[in-house]
């Protein structure tokens, strides 16, 4: 999907395209869907699978991590029921409700999206393991649902990790994307607060091929692609979790700061051999193209690896475990304690089972040269819910059975 | 905050027939307004309330100046903190008055960004000065006497004054966001770090109007009332836990970044159904 993901507006329209077909070939019927939308910049919400998961890659996201003031389950359901039809509105480039007449009260959209499309507007929904120990929900909280372990060399900050609710939005447009986030939360006041929230970016080149990070290395390259990889690797399938999961998937958020500084002072071939991957093509060492494959075992006529034991691409690849990778950059500023920059990776993963990810992340461990030059600040779970059918609300198979 | 007290809006009753039809078309254009409801009641308890305050304002400044004159620095330092807190209560009211906010309640911060300099600078915050920072009064009579002036200026202005619903309904929200952004960054008080008074003055102000108006927004909106209700309790309970023995308030130093997070949520929770309050004038 990714590389469809990157043919930009176009792969968005296909996509979309293929998505249907793709299903219909598997014998659902989805009447209740809404394919009206022929508007490259438009992308339903209403869809067997939220949006911003197999969504192609927009250029920015606004990520927002929420604290419930809510007390009950049922105040929850009454949330998500009141956010469906905003973010449904929110998605089809609206604002979040008509004007009101009335001058003298404030206005109901914050407004700062009047006179910009969709822009490909993504809004992705998560609950995090916290929410259900704080509406005393343990019995509905799927058990593949945890805090992350620590891992070796996190620095985590407690400003930067955790949280009950996310709100994933994203759109090529960072105006879009922040006024999305800014009005759900706006109309939850008193239901809900902000924990942290982090905006990024995305280089999305024109000619299609894969986004690079602040390293400028090919993030993305080996993510799934078509819809078996993805059922294989992403989308939660009857019985592989609890019920109210089915068609979900679980999010993974690392803050990962990249120390820049010291990276821009290491050689070519050394940057190289810490990735395991030539910078310019994206190739894994020793391969010509970026999607050639690779076999991460394979030996020199000295005997040793050709893609270095200790690169991040080999110690990934020894985990035998697939994930999709939607991650951007971000850049706050400075360090104020070192004059750094404040820049990095908002690392975005979605996986059916967060087991795939802390596999990966273990394989690493210690070992990986990437961990010289990068720390872990924040890290948080959710669990995001299938997708949302005309008359349905966010998440009701986990509020129908409580 | 401008004057804008007397320049009266007409209303008239077109709004009122749209918003009946139940119509989704916007109002772009600007439109004058009738009031569907009668709110000459309401009007009249705000203005004896504020002038009440104002009343108040002139009798405690007056002590104050009186301390302050009589170079007696632990009396004015108390008096200080009380006697601004009837002028936080009525700010609706009391900034709407051209130049004379500025003279009484002008921050240095406030002035040099007009272009002046420190020369230029008179009121409260000036005394402010000479109390925590200089710990003296001498050199700053003159300030105190034209405080004064200015206070019974104001007084005097005070009692002319037209309050109009949509003043009201505006001033609840200012004051709240007077709260959101001074007194909860603890940059009105940049001396004595009394804050916490002006904070608490400034929610009662907001919770006068709102228990003004309490009724006619219930027929409107029974939960709207109610959750006003709670999150202004939300606010006081928060605010009650730095409450000293005597009475009075914790300096702002004291206060935790903890503290003031909390507090700046409870204050936007608050003040997010406080700017609905206009449903009433539809």
């Amino acid at each position: 999907m990714l590389k469809l993901a990157s043919a930009g507006a176009a792969g968005a329209a296909i996509g979309a395209a293929g998505f249907g077909g793709a299903i219909k070939a598997l014998g659902y019927e989805l009447p209740s869907f809404d394919n009206q939308h022929s508007d490259v910049s438009t992308i339903s919400f209403y869809d067997r699978y939220q949006s911003g998961i197999s969504t192609p890659v927009q250029k920015h996201i606004y990520f927002a991590s929420l604290e419930i003031l809510i007390q009950s389950a049922h105040e929850l359901q009454e949330l998500f029921k009141m956010w469906t039809p905003i973010a449904a509105r929110l998605m089809d480039g609206k604002q979040i409700e008509e004007p009101s007449t009335n001058r003298y009260v404030a206005p109901g959209d914050t407004g700062e999206a009047m006179g910009l499309d969709a822009s490909r507007l993504t809004i992705t929904f998560g609950v995090g393991p916290s929410l259900f120990e704080k509406l005393h929900l343990q019995d509905k909280k799927p058990k593949e649902l945890n805090d992350l372990p620590h891992f070796p060399k996190d620095q985590l900050d407690e400003a930067y990790t955790g949280g009950d609710i996310c709100i994933q939005a994203c759109a090529d447009d960072p105006q879009v994307a922040f006024h999305a986030v800014r009005n759900l939360i706006r109309s939850a006041t008193g239901l809900v607060k902000m924990k942290w929230s982090q905006s990024g970016f995305n280089a999305i080149p024109a000619d299609g091929s894969t986004s690079r990070n602040l390293f400028a290395f090919k993030d993305g390259t080996v993510n799934p692609a078509t819809d078996e990889e993805y059922n294989e690797s992403v989308w939660v399938k009857a019985g592989e979790s609890t019920s109210w999961m089915t068609g979900g998937t679980y999010l993974i958020y690392r803050k990962i700061q990249m120390h820049l500084e010291t990276w821009d002072r290491t050689s070519l071939k050394e940057q190289e051999a810490t990735f395991g991957r030539h910078r310019e093509s994206g190739a894994a060492i020793g391969k010509e193209s970026e999607f050639e494959d690779f076999d991460v075992l394979e030996k020199d006529g000295a005997g040793k690896y050709i893609i270095p034991e200790d690169s991040h691409v080999h110690l990934a690849r020894l985990a035998k475990k697939a994930i999709l990778r939607r991650a951007f950059s971000y850049s706050s500023g400075m360090v104020s304690s070192t004059g750094a920059h404040d820049a990095g990776l908002m690392f975005i993963s979605f996986q059916k089972n967060p087991q795939q990810f802390i596999d990966i992340q273990n394989s690493l461990g210690r070992i990986d040269k990437l961990n010289e030059y990068i720390t872990h600040r924040g890290s948080a779970i959710f669990a995001c819910f299938p997708g949302v059918e005309k008359g349905s609300y966010l998440g009701e198979a986990l509020f129908t059975h409580l | 905050m401008k004057f804008s007290l007397l320049s009266t809006t007409v209303l008239a009753g077109s709004l009122l027939l749209a918003a009946c039809n139940g119509t989704e078309e916007s109002s772009s254009t600007p439109q004058e307004t009738k009031a569907s409801i009668n709110l000459q009641a309401e009007v009249d308890a705000y203005k004896t309330f504020a002038l009440d305050q104002m009343d108040s304002f002139l009798l405690e400044t007056e002590k104050f100046v009186q301390a302050f004159l009589a170079g007696d620095i632990e009396k004015a330092k108390q008096l200080y903190p009380e006697a601004r807190m009837f002028f936080e209560r009525s700010e609706p009211i009391a900034e709407s008055f051209g130049d004379l906010d500025p003279r009484i309640d002008g921050r240095l911060a406030d002035i040099e960004e007009e272009g002046k300099g420190k020369e230029e600078w008179t009121g409260y915050h000036k005394l402010e000065y000479a109390l925590w920072v200089e710990n003296t009064t001498q050199g700053y009579e003159e300030v105190a006497k034209q405080l004064l002036a200015d206070t019974k200026e104001l007084h005097a202005l005070a009692q002319t004054v037209e309050v109009e619903p949509d003043l009201m309904i505006t001033g609840a929200v200012d004051l709240l966001n007077e709260v959101s952004t001074s007194k909860i960054t603890g940059e009105e008080e940049i001396y004595s770090h009394t804050d916490l008074y002006d904070f608490k003055a400034n929610i009662e102000g907001a919770e006068k109007i709102f228990n003004i108006l309490r009724e006619q927004i219930s027929e409107k909106d029974s939960e709207l009332v109610k959750t006003l209700e709670e999150r202004f309790a939300a606010v006081n309970q928060l605010l009650a836990i730095h409450e000293t023995a005597e009475g009075g308030y914790i300096s702002y130093e004291e206060l935790t970044e903890e503290h003031t997070k909390a507090l700046a949520e409870a204050v936007n929770q608050l003040g997010e159904p406080l700017s609905q309050m206009g449903i009433i004038l539809e």
